[in-house]
């Protein structure tokens, strides 16, 4: 049977998080891969490192530059390295940590809310879609904290996003979708 | 090693038809790039056909795996022709209602909208029922597109109501994009080893008749639109039967790789 160390006392891959530690995602250069809740595993196999990563949309563009980037960077520590794409359980939002929720704030994304609140509503109909949130269920402005604010435009810079924009200091500003 | 196809394992030709849905729509309307009425739809165009292209991507792959023997997407998406491809022909008309003779017309935002509704809200309910396949892999695929899907049908609904109860131009122009593409709806139902395929990997197809027809029903009156009857020729795109449009999509979209058909990229 192929060995596959514990992951808590494995040196090599505790050595592996520490250099993954330092990989952001392409597209918002302020998160980690491992805060985007992008990287989900790292394993020691007999014959190297194997790092599972989760894609988060089906069409975003920054995931093969993600997977070069973790081959490319475990490479440093000498042994061989494949990268696993793992479609299920499919990437949600409600993986991101705090403080990667935090950081996107404070670099101007507003984050996503729990998928767990928005629900089904992500499909839900209404002539406009952002008039029928509710003021908890609307982001709020990251410049100001002010929650009122309306959707411009269900796509923003990257298909991950919405433009939104904030009615008390008219600052527009990207949404991260749940998702 | 054993390659026998086991019964969870979904037929080539279905998941082949999942993935011409999603690349040829995906193609379709990658043509308002640049083009978009404004600017916040060109960019959501964009990322839908993003989404769109990135589900037939894991098809196909899913397909070559599967096949083995050098084939690959690329090999799926460039080098088949028209009569092999199984998508609706609903998704292959031009972005203009039906022309005659040596007309031309400029593409119109209105069919986009009403066939990205009406394909949405049927591709929700599949994508939702196929989560639960007995083939784990096209479950896994399910899964995901099922989120992108849910987000489009929030857009084009939107637009729906938005254009349909907005001027008399734009209803005019929501109305005859609707009588333009209904009669293509009816191909969703006709029963072919396509849908024998759905329904051995979970599918209820007359409970997906149900539902989407509820939505259509519910998104048409929020517009003010009126739902034309059935009727008229039932297409036969998913049979590869196509219109004479797909061959000039496909030409577009696959002239580059067979340009250079070793051309690695």
């Amino acid at each position: 049977m192929p060995r596959i160390a514990d992951t808590d006392f494995d040196p090599l891959i505790q050595q592996a998080w520490q250099v993954l530690e330092t990989l952001t995602d392409p597209e918002i250069p302020v998160v980690t891969l491992r805060d985007m809740g992008i990287v989900r595993k790292v394993l020691h196999h007999d014959d190297g490192l194997e790092v599972i990563i989760t894609p988060t949309y089906s069409g975003c563009p920054a995931m093969e530059q993600i997977e070069d980037d973790v081959r490319t960077s475990l490479a440093q520590l000498g042994g061989p390295v494949r990268v696993t794409t793992q479609l299920s359980p499919a990437w949600t939002t409600d993986w991101m940590s705090d403080a990667a929720r935090e950081k996107l704030r404070a670099y101007g994304i507003a984050p996503p809310h729990r998928c767990a609140s928005v629900g089904d509503n992500v499909v839900q109909f209404a002539p406009r879609a952002a008039s029928r949130l509710t003021a908890p269920d609307r982001p709020a402005c990251p410049q100001c904290g002010s929650l009122q604010t309306t959707e411009v435009s269900h796509f923003g810079s990257t298909a991950c996003k919405a433009l939104y924009k904030c009615l008390n200091c008219l600052e527009p500003f990207d949404y991260f979708k749940p998702y | 090693m054993d390659t026998r196809v086991t019964p969870a394992k979904a037929p080539e030709d279905y998941l082949l038809h999942l993935a011409d849905n999603a690349m040829v729509l995906g193609q379709r309307n990658a043509e308002w790039c640049g083009h978009g009425p404004i600017l916040e739809e060109d960019i959501a165009m964009a990322n839908v056909s993003l989404d769109l292209i990135g589900q037939a991507r894991l098809l196909y792959q899913l397909v070559a795996e599967r096949r083995g023997h050098g084939c690959t997407e690329d090999t799926l998406a460039y080098f088949r022709d028209v009569p092999q491809f199984r998508n609706y022909t609903l998704l292959e008309l031009p972005h203009h209602g039906p022309l005659v003779g040596y007309a031309v017309a400029e593409r119109d935002y209105a069919v986009t909208l009403v066939r990205n509704f009406l394909i949405s809200a049927l591709m929700v309910e599949v994508w939702a029922g196929l989560s639960h396949a007995p083939d784990p892999e096209l479950a896994a695929i399910a899964e995901r597109s099922l989120k992108e899907t849910r987000y489009h049908l929030r857009h084009s609904h939107d637009w729906l109501v938005r254009l349909g109860d907005g001027t008399d131009e734009s209803h005019q122009r929501m109305q005859a994009a609707l009588d333009h593409l209904w009669a293509y709806t009816q191909e969703f139902w006709t029963a072919t080893d396509l849908e024998a395929a759905a329904t051995q990997q979970g599918l209820d197809m007359a409970a997906i008749r149900h539902a989407w027809q509820t939505t259509v029903t519910a998104g048409l009156a929020q517009a003010t639109l009126r739902q034309p009857a059935d009727g008229g020729y039932v297409s036969q795109g998913k049979q590869c039967v196509h219109s004479e449009h797909l061959g000039y999509l496909l030409a577009e979209m696959q002239s580059l790789a067979r340009a250079h058909p070793q051309g690695q990229w």
